[in-house]
C-alpha cells in the first residue's frame, strides 16, 4: 500500500479539512480556508434560494387553475329562461307579406306577420357551460305550443389560441349586426323589414355547420370569420347533398373614439343555394300562383353601430345609432304553377333573376336609467325582377315597402323590460297598417353577459 | 382571392410580433395599478374601466376584445362584479391563456375573505353577488394580500422577470404598509362615525376604518332609489349624527342631493376605484383623498 507511507498532497489537504485542529496551519492558510468555506456556503445558499423560488413558482402555477374558485361560481350548467309575450293591435290582413320579395309559402299564418290581440311569443330556454377545458357548449330552445325548436346547439373551442375559435353545430350566423341576436335582445318588438325579407319569419339566418373566427392581434378590433353549413334555411333550401349547402364570410372592425364613443362596422357575404323553393306570387290577373325557384342566392350586408355614453358610463344616458344595408342577387330558374284559370294553369318554366336592396336605420336613446326611446326607419327596394317567359304571367308590383316605428321601453332592472311600440307599416302594396304593441321581455336564471 | 387574403392574414397573425414581458389586461384601475407596481417597466398594463364608470355595467366593446386577445394575464376583480361583460369579452377574444381556470386568469376577490356574503340568493333582493360584496379594493390591507398572490402569479407566468417582480413587490409592500399606518393614524377620529351610502360599495372601507353604515340610498343593491324609500330613510336618519352621504362618481347625484337637502347631511363623492393614473401615485392619492374628504367634514 503506497499511500500508507507516502501520503500525497491532495490527501493531506483533505485530511487537513477534516481534522484542522491537529494541523498547525499558518494564519494565512486559515483565512484562505475560511474564505473558501464562506464562498461555498454563499453559493449553496444562493442555489437553495433559487430552488425555493422555483418551487414556489411551480406551486403557484400548479395551484393556479384551482385557486379558490376563480371564475363563475353559479350553477353548472348556467340556465336561463326568457319569457316574451305581447298585446298587438293591427289590421286584419289575410296573408301578410312584403311586396316584391319572395317568401316561403309553407309557413303558418299566425307566425308570419303575427297574431292580433294577446299572444305568447316563444319562450327561450338556454343552457350553457364549459364542456371541459377545450370546449364550451350552448343550447337554445325556442318553446311554443306543441313544439320545441332547437334555435342553437353548438360547441365552441376555448383553447385554440392565436385569436382563433371554431364553432360547430347549429348557430346563428354572424353575418350582419342583428343576425346573431335573439329576439329578446332586439331594441324593437319586431325585426327590421330587411331581416324578414332576407331570412323569412324568424328574421335571422341559422345554419348547421362550422364557423371559424379569427381575431387579429391588433389594438383596433379586427375579426374575420368563415362559415359553411347545410344551408337549409331561407333563402336556401334543404337540398340533401354531401357538399356545402351555404357559405358565408364576414369581417368586423371596431374600436373606441375617446372615452365616450365606441363603434363597430362589418361587411358580410352569404352564398346559399335553393332547390324548388316554394313561394306565392300573384299572377297578372290577381290570382295566386306558386313559383318554385332553383338557383343561387347571394347577398352582401354592410352594418355599422355607433354607441355613445357620457364618459363611458351607460348607466343613466346613452345613445345607439345602428344601420344596415343589403344587396341580394338571385339567379336560377322559376317554375310557375297555378290552378285552372290562373296564368300558370299549365306549368311555365323560365329564367329567374332578381337584384334587390334595402336598409334600415335606428336610434335608441336612453334618457333615464330605466327608460329608453327608439326610432327606426325601414325601406326596401324591390329592384329588378326578371322572370323571363314568366314575366307575362307573374305580376311585378312596383311598390317600395317601408315602415316607421317608434318605441319606448322601461326596464326596472336589467332582467325585465316592458315596451310600447307604434309603427306605420307600408310593407304591402295598397295597405297602410298602423300597429300598436305592448310587449314584455323577462329573463330569469343565469346572468348572461351581453355582447356589444 | 378571398382564400388567399385569409391565408395571408392568418400567416401574419400566427407569426405575431415578438415581445418580452407580460401583457396585462386589468378590469379595474386598482388592479391595473397593482400590476404596474409589481411589473414596473417589464409589463404593459391595459385598464379596461375607469372610476367614473359603473364596473357592473360595462359594454363588451370591440376595443376590449382586441386588448384581451393580446393579453397574457387578465387581472379581474371577480366575485361576479364583471359578470355582465367580462365573460363576453373573454369568449370572443380567442385567447386560450386568459380563460377562467388558466394561470393567465387572476381574480382578486378569490384571494381574500369577502364581507356581506348573502344568506339567500334571490333576484328579488336586487343585484346580489352570491360570493359576497365584490368591492374589496377599498381596504388597502387587502391590496397586500391580493398583490402578494398577483406577484406570485406574474412570476410564475414570466419566470425571466421573477426577480424583478419580487424586488418591486417587496419595496412596494414596505411603502404601502407605512402608508396604511399613516392613514389609520390620520383616520382615527373617524372611528365610530356613521355614513349613508348610495350603493353598498363601501363595506371594506368602513370595516377598515371603523365607520358604521347608517343607511343605503338604493333600497336593494343595484336598484335605483325611489322616493318612498328615500323619505323613509330621511325619517330614520332624523336625530342621528351622520357624517356624510357617500356616492360613487358614476351614481346619479339626484337622490343623494335630495336627502342631503332634507337631512342637512353633506353629500360626498367618494370614488370606489383609483381615479387618477392607475399606478402607485394614483393608489396613494385615492386613499389620501377619501380620508381628507371625510376628515374635512368632521371639522
Amino acid at each position: 500500500m503506497v499511500f500508507k507511507h507516502f501520503p500525497s498532497a491532495p490527501l493531506a489537504l483533505a485530511l487537513s479539512l477534516v481534522a484542522v485542529p491537529s494541523l498547525a496551519a499558518s494564519d494565512a492558510e486559515l483565512d484562505d480556508l475560511r474564505a473558501q468555506v464562506r464562498a461555498l456556503r454563499d453559493s449553496y445558499e444562493q442555489r437553495l434560494a433559487e430552488l425555493e423560488r422555483r418551487l414556489a413558482r411551480q406551486a403557484a402555477l400548479a395551484s393556479a387553475p384551482t385557486a379558490a374558485g376563480e371564475g363563475p361560481r353559479g350553477f353548472n350548467p348556467e340556465i336561463s329562461l326568457t319569457l316574451q309575450g305581447q298585446y298587438r293591435r293591427m289590421k286584419d290582413i289575410d296573408e301578410r307579406h312584403i311586396s316584391g320579395f319572395a317568401a316561403l309559402a309553407d309557413h303558418d299564418d299566425h307566425e308570419h306577420g303575427g297574431e292580433r290581440g294577446f299572444s305568447l311569443d316563444h319562450t327561450e330556454l338556454v343552457l350553457a357551460a364549459n364542456i371541459d377545458s377545450h370546449y364550451r357548449g350552448l343550447v337554445n330552445f325556442g318553446i311554443v305550443d306543441g313544439e320545441v325548436e332547437v334555435e342553437e346547439a353548438w360547441f365552441q373551442t376555448t383553447g385554440l389560441g392565436h385569436g382563433l375559435s371554431l364553432r360547430g353545430g347549429r348557430f346563428l350566423s354572424e353575418i350582419g349586426y342583428l343576425n346573431a341576436q335573439h329576439a329578446h335582445a332586439w331594441d324593437f318588438a319586431d325585426a327590421p323589414l330587411m331581416y324578414t325579407a332576407l331570412f323569412g319569419e324568424h328574421a335571422n339566418y341559422g345554419n348547421d355547420g362550422l364557423q371559424l373566427k379569427w381575431v387579429l392581434p391588433t389594438d383596433l378590433f379586427a375579426e374575420v370569420g368563415v362559415e359553411i353549413g347545410r344551408g337549409a334555411k331561407f333563402p336556401g333550401t334543404d337540398r340533401d347533398v354531401n357538399g356545402i349547402g351555404s357559405s358565408a364570410i364576414f369581417a368586423h372592425l371596431g374600436g373606441d373614439v375617446g372615452t365616450s364613443h365606441s363603434w363597430r362596422a362589418g361587411l358580410s357575404y352569404l352564398n346559399a343555394r335553393a332547390a324548388d323553393r316554394h313561394s306565392h306570387f300573384e299572377d297578372v290577373g290577381g290570382e295566386e300562383v306558386t313559383g318554385d325557384f332553383t338557383g343561387r342566392s347571394r347577398m352582401w350586408i354592410a352594418d355599422a353601430v355607433w354607441k355613445w355614453a357620457p364618459d363611458g358610463n351607460a348607466g343613466a344616458r346613452a345613445l345607439t345609432l345602428q344601420a344596415e344595408f343589403f344587396q341580394r342577387r338571385e339567379d336560377g330558374d322559376l317554375s310557375c304553377e297555378g290552378e285552372a284559370g290562373s296564368a300558370c294553369a299549365t306549368a311555365v318554366d323560365s329564367d329567374y333573376r332578381t337584384r334587390q336592396r334595402g336598409w334600415y336605420a335606428q336610434a335608441v336613446y336612453k334618457f333615464h336609467p330605466q327608460w329608453r326611446v327608439g326610432l327606426r326607419h325601414d325601406r326596401l327596394d324591390p329592384g329588378t325582377r326578371d322572370y323571363g317567359d314568366n314575366n307575362a304571367n307573374i305580376a311585378r308590383e312596383n311598390h317600395t315597402p317601408k315602415r316607421n316605428s317608434v318605441m319606448v321601453d322601461w326596464s326596472p332592472s336589467e332582467f325585465s323590460r316592458l315596451r310600447l311600440q307604434l309603427a306605420r307599416d307600408q310593407s304591402m302594396a295598397g295597405e297602410t297598417d298602423n300597429q300598436l304593441w305592448l310587449q314584455y321581455v323577462m329573463s330569469l336564471g343565469a346572468h348572461g353577459a351581453h355582447s356589444f | 382571392m378571398i382564400r388567399t387574403l385569409l391565408l395571408a392574414l392568418l400567416c401574419l397573425g400566427l407569426a405575431g410580433p415578438a415581445r418580452a414581458g407580460l401583457n396585462v389586461f386589468a378590469t379595474l384601475p386598482e388592479w391595473g395599478a397593482l400590476a404596474r407596481v409589481i411589473g414596473g417597466d417589464a409589463v404593459r398594463v391595459f385598464v379596461a374601466t375607469h372610476a367614473r364608470q359603473d364596473p357592473h355595467h360595462i359594454e363588451a366593446r370591440p376595443s376590449l376584445i382586441a386588448r384581451a386577445r393580446q393579453a397574457d394575464l387578465v387581472v379581474a376583480n371577480g366575485a361576479e362584479l364583471e359578470i355582465g361583460w367580462l365573460p363576453a369579452v373573454l369568449s370572443a377574444a380567442g385567447n386560450r391563456a386568459i380563460q377562467p381556470g388558466q394561470p393567465g386568469y387572476f381574480e382578486a376577490a378569490a384571494q381574500v375573505a369577502l364581507l356581506e356574503v348573502p344568506v339567500r340568493v334571490d333576484r328579488a333582493d336586487g343585484d346580489v353577488h352570491p360570493a359576497g360584496n365584490p368591492h374589496i379594493g377599498l381596504d388597502p390591507r387587502l391590496l397586500l394580500t391580493v398583490g402578494a398572490a398577483l406577484q406570485a402569479r406574474m412570476a410564475a407566468l414570466d419566470p425571466a422577470q421573477a426577480a424583478v417582480y419580487d424586488a418591486n413587490w417587496s419595496a412596494f409592500r414596505t411603502r404601502w404598509q407605512a402608508a396604511i399606518d399613516r392613514w389609520q393614524a390620520r383616520a382615527a377620529p373617524l372611528r365610530g362615525q356613521a355614513i349613508v351610502v348610495h350603493h353598498t360599495a363601501y363595506p371594506y372601507f368602513t370595516h377598515w376604518l371603523g365607520l358604521t353604515r347608517a343607511g343605503t340610498l338604493e333600497p336593494k343593491p343595484g336598484v335605483a332609489p325611489g322616493s318612498a324609500h328615500l323619505a323613509a330613510l330621511r325619517d330614520a336618519l332624523a336625530g342621528q349624527r351622520v357624517l356624510a352621504i357617500v356616492r360613487p362618481p358614476y351614481a346619479p347625484e339626484g337622490p343623494g342631493q335630495w336627502l342631503a337637502e332634507q337631512s342637512n347631511i353633506p353629500l360626498l363623492r367618494l370614488p370606489i376605484s383609483v381615479e387618477q393614473s392607475a399606478d402607485e401615485t394614483g393608489l396613494n392619492a385615492w386613499f389620501d383623498g377619501m380620508i381628507d374628504h371625510l376628515l374635512a367634514l368632521r371639522r
